[in-house]
């Protein structure tokens, strides 16, 4: 019983869907609701939309928009990243510190970020190269989880014997953490490469699943009965009815899906070495290089950022007919 | 011969320990391109008479023969227009009346054929404007009528409205009201519609069809309506016999047949 009545709680507020997902990512998912999209929409552009209304002259119109650009969207993001900058400095430069100071990372990281794509032979290869190296994995094993994800996320969302029989399974192997499963897939494959991989597809299919399965049960009742009326079944019902329908809350999950990957990469490429991002830090660890460590941490929040922009940003495009009924 | 044939259709709703009989012993014969309204107040099942003739819900007694074949699943020969339009809103209007037509005639006309018949209805409906723009932004008018042109594309035998004009403002709806005369006029098309409002059956229909309170509602009383067609709203204003129907009609839903509080709550939104 308490496994359909999980669902069913996902039912009525798709937004707490992944509750076991971290706090970065249930901010994800509220952000993707249409309807909240628009009202955080609203919000932004309004300054921007106002003088225009004012009746101004036009010529201005474009100088306006950029200084108000630049006023509520640049200058507050720089302002509190210049004071941490700041506090860092200051904390870090002082005798005995165990951090190095910002400006120290830059003079000791300066030539790893001038040249990214070196390559010296073995694993002293550039941050550029280690990235590259980190996403492949990511997008072999979340490309994986995306068709896997959203069909068994229909198999249960479509069929009721299906949920019921593999629901509490999910349900159960959701909460393993990621890492958890290197070990056995390290002993399964034999292999490094595949068991990183394998990582990636078991952290980023269980939000997929279950956001796709609430997606295809929340299709409206009227569509079916559309398609049911015209005898649109199978593929033909899956294309053009199902897909679309559900398009909102399966992107949902490909976001979520997207940010764990990358979480777990870093985590898992610690482990099984080789070459990668989090391959790299932990060896700065071992030869403790604590700036270039900091880099690196750098690097992957901006490239974690960047692949959750990309997968909203095709979601937006995807679905911007769907959610506006 | 009968046409469209609903005979002795039960329709008991069971959830688990708890049942409930809505309809019990429904019989109506329909001839070829009839207007028929079915009107009642809300909750009393009107919504699952259309329901069971379209093949949506299976009666859990008696059964529907169209056209001498028994109904049993539902099909694009009783089309439906349903209440909230249910246009896909990722679809075009034009696209949404594809749909439709693509996959009921899509073996049996070209694609050429398919395109200009897509055309046809939508011009019908007065849409030919709007072709490249999706449901949101159109108004509510405008989205009824391309739910009608899409079911009416299908060719269906029965056309089946349920409350089709029920969520429009009073001069959108006359304004509706009036186009489907027409194209009534002009198709000749065999019509079953759920219906609350009293004018709009006398306006359109050529019988009244009035079910009795939920539980287990059933025909009550069906009204003759010989108004020659075409008919204009303005001139039947003071017509004695549009007035006779519209008091008969009144009286059996407001004297005879009040809505009971316990049928409003049971079922208070009407569907299944």
């Amino acid at each position: 019983m308490s496994s359909t009545s999980y669902l069913r709680a996902i039912d009525a507020a798709p937004v707490r869907a992944t509750g076991t997902a971290p706090n970065e990512s249930e901010e994800v998912l509220s952000e993707h609701q249409p309807a909240e999209k628009s009202t955080v929409e609203k919000h932004l552009s309004t300054p921007v939309i106002e003088p225009a209304s004012s009746g101004e002259p036009r010529k201005n119109n474009v100088f306006n928009r950029t200084g108000d650009f630049l006023l509520h969207q640049v200058l507050p993001p720089a302002i509190v990243v210049l004071l941490l900058l700041g506090v860092w400095e200051v904390l870090c430069s002082q005798p005995g510190s165990a951090l190095p100071s910002f400006t120290q990372v830059i003079s000791e990281t300066k030539e790893l970020i001038l040249h990214p794509f070196y390559d010296n032979g073995g694993n002293d290869v550039g941050l550029g190269w280690q990235l590259l190296a980190s996403l492949k994995r990511v997008a072999y094993g979340y490309s994986l989880a995306v068709f896997a994800g959203i069909a068994l996320g229909v198999l249960i969302g479509q069929f009721s014997w299906a949920m019921k029989g593999l629901d509490p399974l999910f349900q159960v192997l959701r909460t393993v953490p990621p890492l958890a499963w290197l070990p056995l897939s390290l002993a399964g494959f034999q292999d490094s490469h595949p068991s990183a991989i394998f990582v990636i597809f078991i952290t980023a299919i269980w939000p997929i699943i279950i956001n796709t399965s609430v997606g295809v049960r929340n299709i409206p009742e009227d569509y079916r009965n559309v398609a049911r009326v015209i005898r649109l079944k199978g593929l033909g019902y899956f294309w053009k009815i199902m897909l679309p329908a559900a398009a909102p809350y399966i992107f949902s999950g490909l976001r979520i899906g997207v940010g764990l990957s990358w979480l777990a990469i870093v985590a898992a490429e610690m482990l099984v070495g080789g070459v990668g991002i989090g391959f790299f830090i932990w060896d700065a660890w071992n030869s403790s290089l604590i700036s270039d460590i900091i880099l690196a941490l750098i690097y992957v929040g901006v490239v974690g950022f960047i692949l959750d922009r990309i997968v909203a940003y095709i979601g937006q495009i995807v679905t911007r007919s769907t959610s506006a009924s | 011969m009968t046409y469209l044939q609903i005979e002795n259709v039960d329709m008991t709703f069971t959830k688990g320990q708890k049942s409930s009989n809505v309809l019990r012993n429904i019989n109506l014969k329909v001839e070829r391109g009839e207007f028929i309204s079915l009107i009642g107040h809300s909750g009393c099942g009107k919504s699952t008479v259309l329901n069971i003739v379209a093949g949506l819900l299976k009666a859990t007694g008696g059964g529907v023969i169209l056209d001498g074949k028994e109904v049993n699943e539902p099909g694009p020969d009783r089309s439906v227009v349903f209440q909230n339009h249910s246009l896909l809103p990722w679809l075009t209007v034009y696209e949404n009346v594809a749909l439709a037509v693509d996959q009921v005639f899509g073996r049996s006309k070209t694609k050429a054929e398919r395109h200009d018949w897509i055309l046809k209805n939508l011009e019908l409906v007065h849409m030919t404007h709007a072709l490249h723009k999706r449901p949101a932004e159109i108004s509510g008018g405008m989205k009824q009528r391309v739910g009608i042109a899409r079911a009416l594309a299908m060719e269906p035998k029965v056309l089946l409205l349920d409350e089709p004009f029920g969520a429009l403002d009073a001069l959108t709806r006359a304004k509706l009201q009036d186009e489907v005369m027409r194209i009534q006029v002009e198709l000749q098309n065999t019509v079953l519609m759920i219906t609350h409002d009293v004018d709009e059956a006398v306006l359109l229909s050529d019988r009244i069809v009035m079910l009795t309170n939920g539980p287990s509602a059933t025909i009550g009383e069906i009204i003759h309506v010989p108004l020659a067609r075409p008919r204009m709203r303005v001139d039947l204003v003071d017509d004695p016999v549009y007035l006779h129907c519209r008091a008969a009609a009144l009286k059996f839903l407001y004297e005879r047949h009040t809505a009971p509080a316990t049928a409003a709550v049971l079922y208070s939104n009407d569907k299944y």
